[in-house]
């Protein structure tokens, strides 16, 4: 394995004419641990990837490994492995003949190859053509692609996409593994459930926008207290003025950092009447979607 | 570098079944063409000249130079198609993404590109070449008539066939950069080699002042280059088509080759890769 680096973005812009994709994001990917690279369709997460990789050209702002743009490594294949959500092959060309053209075009072993195609469970298929592939197996083969230079980065572009459930099981076991070895490892993913139980540290975008980056466990919004009253206004200021962090909902109000009978009692003491008051547990992907918005934009 | 980038190309090209699909119908077809044309003119030429129609007047030296460049000037268009394929079928299946992850630098990608068509260019031109002289020596021998094939100067035409073909093959690159839609770009090329190119010189032929222009065809060039025709000894036995000298020719095949390349570079070769 070649050495791992981290992965510094730095005011990443990218406007597709109209389109404003990725505005100003910054960020940085840490060695030994896997970070979610996490936001809805269309949130930019593809389009910040390939400008990683220099297949797009940004608008504004710098993408780097290690202080090196992707264009500018020694040995780009065997510094970073990527697995990208299109799926990139020549229908008529088997998995074995894939590997192999990229592989010689970037110098590396032949006998990765076959060690890769192993590693992903591909080995018994790795003379048929790519075209009579099912989506699972395609996915495989986008990440042998990844391994073939035995990377210290890995950059996944919705890797779990159409695998089954021993599939996703397997992969998750792996990008932890990879993260275990010291490698960087980067996934994307719309879903944050989807890699919940495989990453540590987050990055979350909306509307090619950063909103949040940090650690997984600091994003669980923990508990808060939906309570209403006939005298909604009424109970909202008497709330505030009580020193209560208090959010205006479509059909009530919630409060966060105050327990229930913390904020009973403030009613109490205002005197108005409660039609409502549930203590409500948020969890992680009610936090993500509180975050990128009603499920961003389609 | 550059060596692991052109050995990828080749690797490329022998991974997939189009390049020996493409090579078997391309000298199925130069076989069909050159022999009809050794039987046609070998066997029967002999009668309609002694009749006194007004059958294509041919002279007997001439005949094994059209013959055997039928190669490259009715088997051109296959390294055009080959060239063109090879570089359409990155962008329609998005292997420009693993390419260019592999080797992030495109200029060199595109070089390689070049560099292999051109290598399997002049390979198809001897694939024609075998077919055109294989048949068509054998029925000019069996009807009595001189092969040529002692001659230098047939040497010369035959290693100027393979030359034509392989700068054919670019051409075919550049165009694939130029107009990246498969579809488009494949029927553009027969359009304009099968259709609006034989029209062109036949129109330009009819008048001094275009003959002047039409030299300048691309299929005008190619056959210039090769030195001899079976499309320039029709027209020009009726008319008054003017060729370019062979050197000439190749540097204008050439120019267009490279023109076309480096105008596909700058175009979508640069482009970002979604
Ligand atoms: N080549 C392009 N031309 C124009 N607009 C583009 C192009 N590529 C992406 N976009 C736009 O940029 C925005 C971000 O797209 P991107 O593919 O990066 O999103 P994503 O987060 O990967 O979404 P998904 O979860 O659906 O994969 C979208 O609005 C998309 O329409
Ligand atoms: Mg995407």
């Amino acid at each position: 394995m070649s050495t791992s680096t981290t992965i510094d973005v730095r005011g990443l812009s990218k406007s597709f004419g109209q389109v404003q994709a990725v505005t100003d994001l910054s960020f940085t990917v840490r060695p030994g641990v896997v970070t979610g690279f996490l936001g809805p369709n269309g949130a930019g997460k593809t389009t910040t990837l390939r400008m990683l990789l220099g297949l797009v050209r940004p608008s504004g702002g710098s993408a780097t490994f290690g202080g090196r743009a992707y264009r500018e490594l020694a040995r780009p294949l065997a510094t970073v492995g990527m697995a990208l959500e299109a799926s990139s092959f020549h229908p008529g060309r088997s998995a074995r003949h894939h590997l192999s053209v990229y592989g010689t075009a970037a110098g590396i072993a032949k006998n990765r190859v076959d060690e890769v195609l192993g590693q992903v469970g591909l080995g018994d298929f790795a003379d048929r053509r790519v075209g009579g592939y099912s989506l699972g197996m395609r996915q495989r083969l986008g990440l042998a692609f990844a391994l073939l230079g035995d990377p210290g980065v890995l950059v996944l572009d919705e890797p779990v996409n159409g695998l089954d459930p021993e599939g996703i099981k397997w992969i998750r076991s792996f990008l932890r593994q990879l993260a275990g070895e010291g490698r960087t490892v980067l996934v994307s993913s719309h879903l944050l459930s989807e890699v919940q139980q495989s990453v540590d540290q987050v990055v979350i975008i909306s509307r090619g926008e950063l909103v949040y980056d940090g650690g997984l466990a600091a994003l669980d919004g923990g508990t808060r207290i939906l309570v209403d009253s006939p005298d909604r206004a009424g109970l909202e200021s008497a709330l505030r003025s009580a020193g209560a962090d208090v959010l205006a909902l479509e059909d009530g109000l919630a409060v966060t950092g105050s327990s229930a009978a913390d904020v009973g009692a403030m009613a109490l003491t205002a005197g108005i009447p409660l039609s409502r008051l549930t203590p409500e547990h948020t969890g992680l992907e009610k936090a993500f979607l509180d975050l990128v918005g009603e499920g961003g934009r389609p | 570098m550059f060596l692991r980038a052109v050995r990828s190309e080749f690797q490329k090209i022998l991974t997939v079944r189009m390049w020996w699909v493409l090579l078997i119908v391309l000298v199925g077809y130069v076989a069909f063409t050159s022999g009809l044309l050794a039987g046609v003119f070998g066997g029967l030429g002999d009668q309609l000249a002694s009749s006194g129609g007004n059958a294509p007047d041919i002279t007997d030296a001439a005949l094994p130079p059209i013959i055997y460049s039928i190669a490259s000037s009715i088997g051109y268009v296959f390294p055009v198609l080959f060239g063109t394929l090879a570089t359409t079928s990155e962008f329609r299946h998005q292997t420009l993404t693993p390419t260019f992850l592999a080797q992030p630098h495109r200029g060199t990608v595109l070089g390689a590109k070049l560099v292999t068509l051109a290598v399997f260019g002049a390979l198809y031109g001897i694939a024609a070449l075998v077919a055109s002289v294989g048949l068509g020596a054998s029925i000019l021998s069996a009807t009595g008539h001189s092969t040529a094939l002692g001659d230098s100067d047939t040497w010369a035409l035959l290693a100027r066939v393979v030359l034509a073909m392989a700068i054919w093959a670019i051409i075919g690159v550049g165009l694939g950069a130029l107009i990246p839609s498969q579809v488009a770009a494949i029927v553009i090329v027969l359009a304009f080699t099968q259709f609006l190119e034989p029209i062109l010189r036949l129109m330009t032929s009819l008048a001094d002042w275009a003959a002047g222009i039409g030299q300048y065809l691309p299929g005008a060039a190619s056959d210039a280059l090769v030195g001899s025709s079976i499309f320039t000894s029709m027209t020009a036995a009726a008319s008054g088509a003017q060729s370019l000298e062979w050197w000439q020719g190749g540097l204008v095949l050439f120019g267009m080759a490279i023109v076309a390349a480096g105008l596909g570079y700058l175009t979508s070769w640069r482009k970002d890769v979604t």
